[in-house]
């Protein structure tokens, strides 16, 4: 395409586009003035009714759970998909070597990852207390295994990373929400129903077993990352640490 | 009330940075600068997000934004570099 037929086909959908969006914000609301309903029900009655002082959190495992529950199994398919596609024949991966060499690297690679891990599984505990909870935590802890691999090296990553260990926790966490939600099914009571009453406000013993929920989402959001890394990694790093090694 | 008219001057300051910080992202040529640059200006929006109220949102932006998102495209940037040079040697 000629540089005129670009330009002629830029500008207006710049003009279009940009006309579009002041549209849309000239309608929006003023700033701070949030005028749904349920925002400030839910503020009211989140703590008094299920002891949680995080309302998003309730919201999202207790009175929307039912969603998330269909948001888990949305990224557990993406990644089932991934893997699908990417994952070679098994058992043929061998190591490479590369370990990182830094001995100022390697201290902070054995500091940082146990560190911003301890910061995930803090944020999937305290979910429903302070701001947090299952997703954020979930890639939290990713996000710390993967420093491992900047960090450390590709074998300490690899080792971590391997698919015999991590397919089975993901399935635990997609599948667990699924189980959370049909035990209280069996107990005769509809599905996703609080079981374990709502415990005590401001503890980690708040949510009833929205808590359980969090953590199997947390399990799932957190094996799922590091599986996605784990094939885009095997896919197109490794073979390059090979070919140099 | 009185700390929330507090964070109003830190919030217009927050959004001017955002303004100067999208356009930088866009003008980074190299695009090994463009991941540090983009790393950055992620940060500000977590800082926003912060006190714009939505704690919950930051901390998942902050984790993606400086860890996830930068490997990917430091991924990204390595393989292609790495054909490069092989069609190069080619």
């Amino acid at each position: 395409m000629s540089r005129r037929i670009r330009v002629a086909a830029f500008v207006p959908a710049l003009v279009v586009l940009f006309a579009l969006l002041l549209w849309g914000f000239a309608g929006m609301p003023d700033f701070g003035h949030y005028r749904g309903p349920y925002g400030f029900v839910l503020e009211r009655i989140a703590t008094p009714e299920r002891h949680v002082t995080n309302v998003v959190n309730a919201t999202t495992y207790d009175y929307r759970g039912f969603d998330t529950m269909g948001e888990e199994f949305i990224l557990f398919a993406a990644v089932t998909g991934v893997v699908l596609l990417l994952r070679g024949s098994s058992g043929s991966r061998r190591r490479a070597d590369d370990d990182v060499r830094s001995d100022s690297i390697r201290l902070g690679g054995a500091v940082a990852p146990a560190l911003v891990i301890l910061v995930g599984l803090w944020l999937v505990a305290f979910g429903f207390v302070t701001p947090g909870g299952g997703f954020q935590g979930g890639v939290a802890v990713a996000a710390g295994a993967l420093m491992l691999f900047v960090a450390v090296g590709y074998r300490a990553w690899s080792t971590l990373g391997d698919e015999r260990l991590l397919d089975p926790i993901e399935g635990l966490g997609a599948g667990g929400y699924a189980i959370v939600g049909l035990a209280a099914l069996v107990s005769g009571v509809p599905f996703l129903t609080n079981l374990f009453g709502p415990g005590v406000v401001g503890t980690v013993r708040s949510g009833g077993s929205a808590a359980l929920l969090n953590w199997a989402a947390a399990i799932e959001v957190a094996a799922a990352n590091v599986i996605l890394t784990t094939e885009f990694v095997e896919q197109y790093i490794a073979p390059m640490v090979r070919r140099r090694g | 009330m009185t700390v929330l008219a507090t964070l109003v001057p830190l919030q217009y300051g927050l959004f001017g940075l955002v303004a100067l910080g999208a356009p930088a992202v866009v003008l980074s040529r190299d695009p090994l600068r463009m991941t540090v640059v983009n790393g950055l200006y992620g940060l500000v929006l977590v800082l926003l997000f912060v006190l714009l109220g939505a704690p919950d949102v930051a901390l998942s932006m902050l984790v993606v934004t400086t860890v996830a998102y930068p490997v990917v495209l430091l991924v990204a940037i390595a393989r292609s570099r790495s054909s490069k040079e092989e069609m190069d040697e080619a």
